[in-house]
């Protein structure tokens, strides 16, 4: 068959699209396969540090997995882990030195957690599994779709921490004054990272009793 | 297969190219980090001086407004250079690394040390900064004084990397609000500097009451670090805070 009658998959296929979907629910980095766990609970106290790093951590998975995708042909098998951890630990280095330039702020908050992206095993497992044998395209879409799949559940733990811990979203004050004065408290204890486990597993819960897939059979 | 020759010229290019994108990365985001690490260091410079720092954008103005004269001193407290005019943040004395001074003064060498008056509404302040080591890693901060040289207006203290909750807790604004109405020298007019005393300042006599504040339990090690930190710096003050009283 040459290469001219083969019909050109579209861009947005719904097999492109499944490798967005699916992590975000189906296989989830955080309650399905339980990777990132780490940075899951140091930096969901608030939801601003959240998402910086949520954005953080698309960039550098998207880009990763192309850049491994486009080599995957010629990269010797041998020195393969090598150089998937060059390339994250460029890119994190990249993103760090952005955020000190342009949110320097945000980036003292996260202070350690921009670098350790470089530990966060969904990249490098992203990376061996998927970018090493298949095209840029797909290894785009799917590096967009894990980041999302960790980024949501951070978000959604965030949103809950910073509502029931300080009472306030972004900074913003969101609980009215007149609660506080008929004794309402910011629970002190939501803003440690144990609590943080609690949300992810009640999300887990949800997760599970609106997917009848992820529920085991015995 | 792939033979080593060819194994390590794609290591070696792939390092030489990884170099080369984040040393140009580097270099053309260094003047937008410098610039926020100066705000950084203006806005702790100001709020030791509890002038209020809202907008971070503006922090360069104010502190150009706020600030009405920055000083050096050598280390036998002359004046070597003074800056009433034009922008402050130029001078030497916000350039100075504080480090490098402490370590000449370790050294028993010739040291220049920054200081800035800061005007608030009439009221004059002098601002210190301070740079000394915790228990990970450096700390550093701000210290105001009255100007009588003596009473402390306000500190800030920030660290790179103590313990959370612990050590950290230096950083957190309750613990530097105890530093405000202390006092540096005693009646007898020598340098006491205030220490962070574990067990609290309540264990010792009062004579020493204004002289100390309650450490944070677990962060003995950072605690002391600011002690020391703090007689440490206002010894190279010692002989400019005793010939301008």
């Amino acid at each position: 068959m040459s290469a001219g009658t083969k019909e050109r998959e579209p861009l947005f296929s719904a097999k492109n699209m499944k490798l967005i979907k699916t992590p975000i629910n189906l296989s989830n980095p955080i309650t399905v396969q339980v990777l990132g766990i780490c940075s899951a609970l140091a930096v969901t106290a608030k939801l601003k540090p959240a998402i910086v790093l949520t954005l953080s951590v698309i960039v550098v998975m998207a880009v990763s997995n192309v850049v491994i995708s486009l080599l995957r042909n010629g990269l010797p098998p041998r020195i393969r882990i090598i150089v998937q951890l060059v390339v994250i630990a460029s890119m994190v280095i990249l993103v760090d030195q952005v955020l000190k330039a342009f949110v320097y702020d945000v980036s003292k908050q996260l202070s350690v957690f921009v670098g350790l992206i470089i530990t966060n095993c969904i990249i490098m497992g992203r990376l061996e599994a998927f970018a090493m044998g298949n095209k840029p395209w797909p290894a785009f879409l799917d590096g967009i779709g894990n980041a999302l799949g960790y980024g949501i559940i951070l978000i959604i733990v965030a949103f809950f921490r910073e509502l029931l811990g300080s009472g306030t979203l972004f900074d913003v004050q969101v609980i009215p004054q007149a609660f506080y004065d008929f004794g309402y408290k910011n629970n002190g204890f939501v803003i440690l990272s144990p609590m943080a486990l609690i949300v992810v597993g009640v999300i887990i819960w949800v997760q599970r009793f609106y997917t009848r897939e992820l529920i085991e059979d015995n | 297969m792939y033979t080593n020759g060819y194994i390590f010229r794609y290591a070696a290019i792939m390092v030489i190219i990884a170099a080369a994108v984040l040393s140009t990365a580097a270099v053309m985001l260094k003047p937008f980090q410098e610039r926020n690490m100066a705000i950084e260091k203006m806005g702790g410079i100001l709020t030791s001086a509890n002038v209020e720092v809202v907008d971070k954008e503006a922090t360069i103005d104010m502190f150009n407004q706020y600030v009405v004269e920055a000083i050096v001193i050598d280390k036998d407290g002359n004046v070597v250079e003074s800056i009433k005019e034009g922008s402050k943040q130029d001078g030497t004395a916000f350039k100075l690394n504080m480090k490098k001074q402490l370590y000449l003064k370790s050294k028993g060498e010739d040291f220049q040390m920054p200081l800035f008056l800061i005007e608030k509404d009439g009221v004059q302040s002098y601002v210190i900064p301070l740079w000394g080591s915790g228990l990970w890693g450096p700390l550093w901060g701000n210290i105001a004084l009255k100007d009588d040289l003596n009473t402390v207006v306000g500190v800030t203290l920030d660290h790179q990397g103590e313990t959370p909750g612990l050590g950290a807790e230096i950083s957190r604004a309750d613990f530097m609000a105890q530093f405000t109405g202390k006092e540096i020298f005693d009646t007898d007019k020598n340098l006491v500097s205030v220490a962070v005393v574990k067990g609290g300042i309540q264990s010792k006599p009062e004579h020493m009451w204004p002289h100390g504040v309650d450490a944070i339990s677990g962060g003995t090690i950072t605690c002391n670090g600011v002690t020391d930190m703090l007689k440490d710096v206002l010894e190279c003050y010692e002989p400019y805070l005793k010939k301008e009283n």
